[in-house]
């Protein structure tokens, strides 16, 4: 391994960036390692765009320090930029470009490009190439936009929400083409707010909150690191009294109905738990359908860690 | 990269119906109004009075309306920012607007300039080179100066502004009526302006033996000081 490769991709310590009297990053603390792909998660105005773009040079810290590929991405941007691909949460083109001679105008920028022609083919936007930009559909945009990221072969990504607006195929394709560059050995860091994309794609999951990292650690370490925390889900009749069942329960489970007609049993599930369960819904005269035992999913730690109120 | 960025900038112009309308559209229906319906009284031939005018208004449009506008909505659609992501040095950012600028401008002056010399007009070699000089330190003036403003504020304002100063700089700034026929002390004034002076110089590069240094020297100076400051306010978004 070259000294490069065991340096990290990209280091954050202790940055912290204000815009006025809101402090959107406090104190943050990332580390993505060479070739793996780090997800950011968290609500609305936590402070993902902001920590990506300091990243990416856009913006400048308040304090701590940042590096990226070894650089500071402000100081050395000239020598940063040829190396990294960027993905804006949105816009990024021209209002009366062609997608074709956007992609064109970008791979025209870069020493090595990849071919647009192909790249635009495998992205499903040859039949578009002639369209203006406005006139894309979001997903179309989207699509565009990481073309833009990925035409000048990047040893690192940043894509800013990658999925949003996209329809399921597109969505796959894009998690294909993440899986795609993280075997190639390109380093990507994403902010997304599907937890489903995050378990698919991230070897290593940063949850932050006001600005702040709340958890990280690989989807699967976040979501079983406590035996106690596991859950049976089941769906049936809305409305039901469930004290009696909260009654019937070992000590240390709580049952809930999280949304109407779903109730989700927590603590300790053991097979003693789930025959009580049962023998409750055959008391009520219900039958439990889509009964599940599993651990907590990233949206429940994600939920519990940052809270249920909008943002 | 730089003539890539170039082309586009020069394609995506010649493309907005809005920027056709206001870099050739609105110079050519003045050109032939003046020149052809006695709105001003002006010396015969006409045209040659005309000319000065319509040059230094269809730079101004292009250079400092046109770039102003673009840029102010590029910047607002993240267009910069995508670029500046790129390997495309900073320099070559300013660089390939600039040179779509003069390239727009080269061919709105000879699409004007065909068209005059259809109406009669009959210049001299010397004040073709002249005006072509002049054409370029305008467009580089009037440049700056759209960066500075589409650079530095939010788009629709830099939208309503950059209209508003093109109206005003039409019509007062020297063009339409020039200095001379305005009184001393304002003349003094719009003669200082960067509308005034391209407007004086293309008129005596036609009309008389040169441009004169007074023009140049008030057209560098906006030039030089619009760029230092734009250095300086100029965001990507
Ligand atoms: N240009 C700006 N000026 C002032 N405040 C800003 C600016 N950009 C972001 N903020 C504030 O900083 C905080 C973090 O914003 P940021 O865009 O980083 O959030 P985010 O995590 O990307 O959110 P989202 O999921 O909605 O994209 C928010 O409170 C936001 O209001
Ligand atoms: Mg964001």
């Amino acid at each position: 391994m070259s000294a490069s490769e065991t340096r990290p991709a990209v280091e954050v310590s202790g940055l912290v960036k204000r815009y006025g009297s809101t402090t959107a990053v406090d104190g943050l603390e990332l580390r993505l390692a060479h070739g793996k792909v780090l997800a950011l998660l968290g609500p609305n105005g936590a402070g993902k765009t902001t920590t990506v773009e300091v990243c990416e040079g856009f913006l400048r810290p308040d304090a701590g320090r940042v590096r990226v590929l070894g650089l500071d991405p402000h100081a050395d941007s000239g020598e940063l930029r040829p190396r990294i691909g960027v993905m804006p949460q949105g816009g990024g083109a021209y209002p009366g470009v062609r997608a074709g001679e956007m992609l064109k105008l970008v791979a025209s920028c870069a020493a090595n490009p990849l071919k647009p022609d192909w790249l635009l083919d495998v992205l499903g936007l040859t039949n578009v190439l002639k369209t203006p930009y406005k006139r894309l559909s979001g997903g179309q945009q989207q699509r565009l936009s990481l073309a833009c990221a990925l035409v000048g072969r990047p040893e690192l990504v940043f894509l800013d929400e990658p999925t949003s607006g996209m329809d399921p195929q597109a969505r796959r394709l894009v998690w294909d083409m993440v899986a795609a560059l993280r075997a190639d050995g390109v380093s990507v860091l994403l902010t997304t707010h599907l937890m489903e994309e995050a378990e698919t794609l991230a070897d290593h999951v940063v949850i932050v909150d006001h600005g702040r990292v709340v958890a990280e650690g690989s989807p699967a370490q976040l979501t079983t690191e406590d035996p106690d925390c596991q859950q049976l889900r089941f769906k049936a009749r809305a409305g039901l009294d469930t004290s009696l069942l909260t009654a019937a329960l070992p000590e240390g489970c709580h049952v809930a109905e999280a949304a109407s007609g779903t109730y989700i049993v927590t603590g300790r599930v053991d097979p003693q738990v789930v025959s009580t369960v049962t023998a409750w819904c055959a008391q009520q005269g219900v039958l439990a359908e889509e009964l599940h035992v599993g651990r907590r999913s990233l949206e429940d730690v994600f939920l519990e860690l940052t809270g249920r109120e909008l943002r | 990269m730089l003539l890539a960025h170039a082309r586009t900038e020069t394609r995506l112009t010649l493309r907005n119906g809005e920027q056709i309308l206001l870099t050739l559209l609105i110079p050519i229906a003045l050109l032939a109004g003046f020149t052809l319906i006695d709105i001003i009284s002006l010396p015969e031939p006409r045209v040659d009075s005309v000319v000065p005018r319509i040059f230094a208004l269809a730079v101004m449009s292009s250079a400092f309306t046109g770039q102003a506008i673009a840029l102010g909505f590029d910047r607002r659609y993240g267009v910069l920012k995508r670029l500046a992501a790129t390997a495309l040095p900073r320099w070559m950012l300013v660089g390939g607007r600039v040179l779509a600028g003069l390239t727009v401008v080269a061919i709105q002056l000879v699409v004007l300039g065909v068209l005059a010399i259809a109406l009669g007009w009959s210049p001299s070699l010397p004040g073709v080179l002249w005006s072509i000089a002049l054409g370029v330190l305008g467009a580089l003036t009037f440049g700056a100066l759209g960066v500075l403003l589409g650079g530095t504020l939010r788009a629709e304002l830099v939208l309503a502004l950059a209209n508003i100063i093109w109206f005003v700089l039409l019509l007062a700034g020297g063009i339409i009526v020039r200095a001379e026929s305005m009184p001393s002390g304002v003349a003094t004034i719009v003669e200082l302006l960067p509308s005034g002076a391209l407007t004086e110089g293309m008129h005596q590069a036609l009309n008389g033996a040169g441009p004169g240094w007074q023009p140049v020297l008030v057209l560098v100076v906006w030039g030089v000081l619009a760029s230092v400051v734009a250095g300086r306010t100029t965001r990507l978004t």
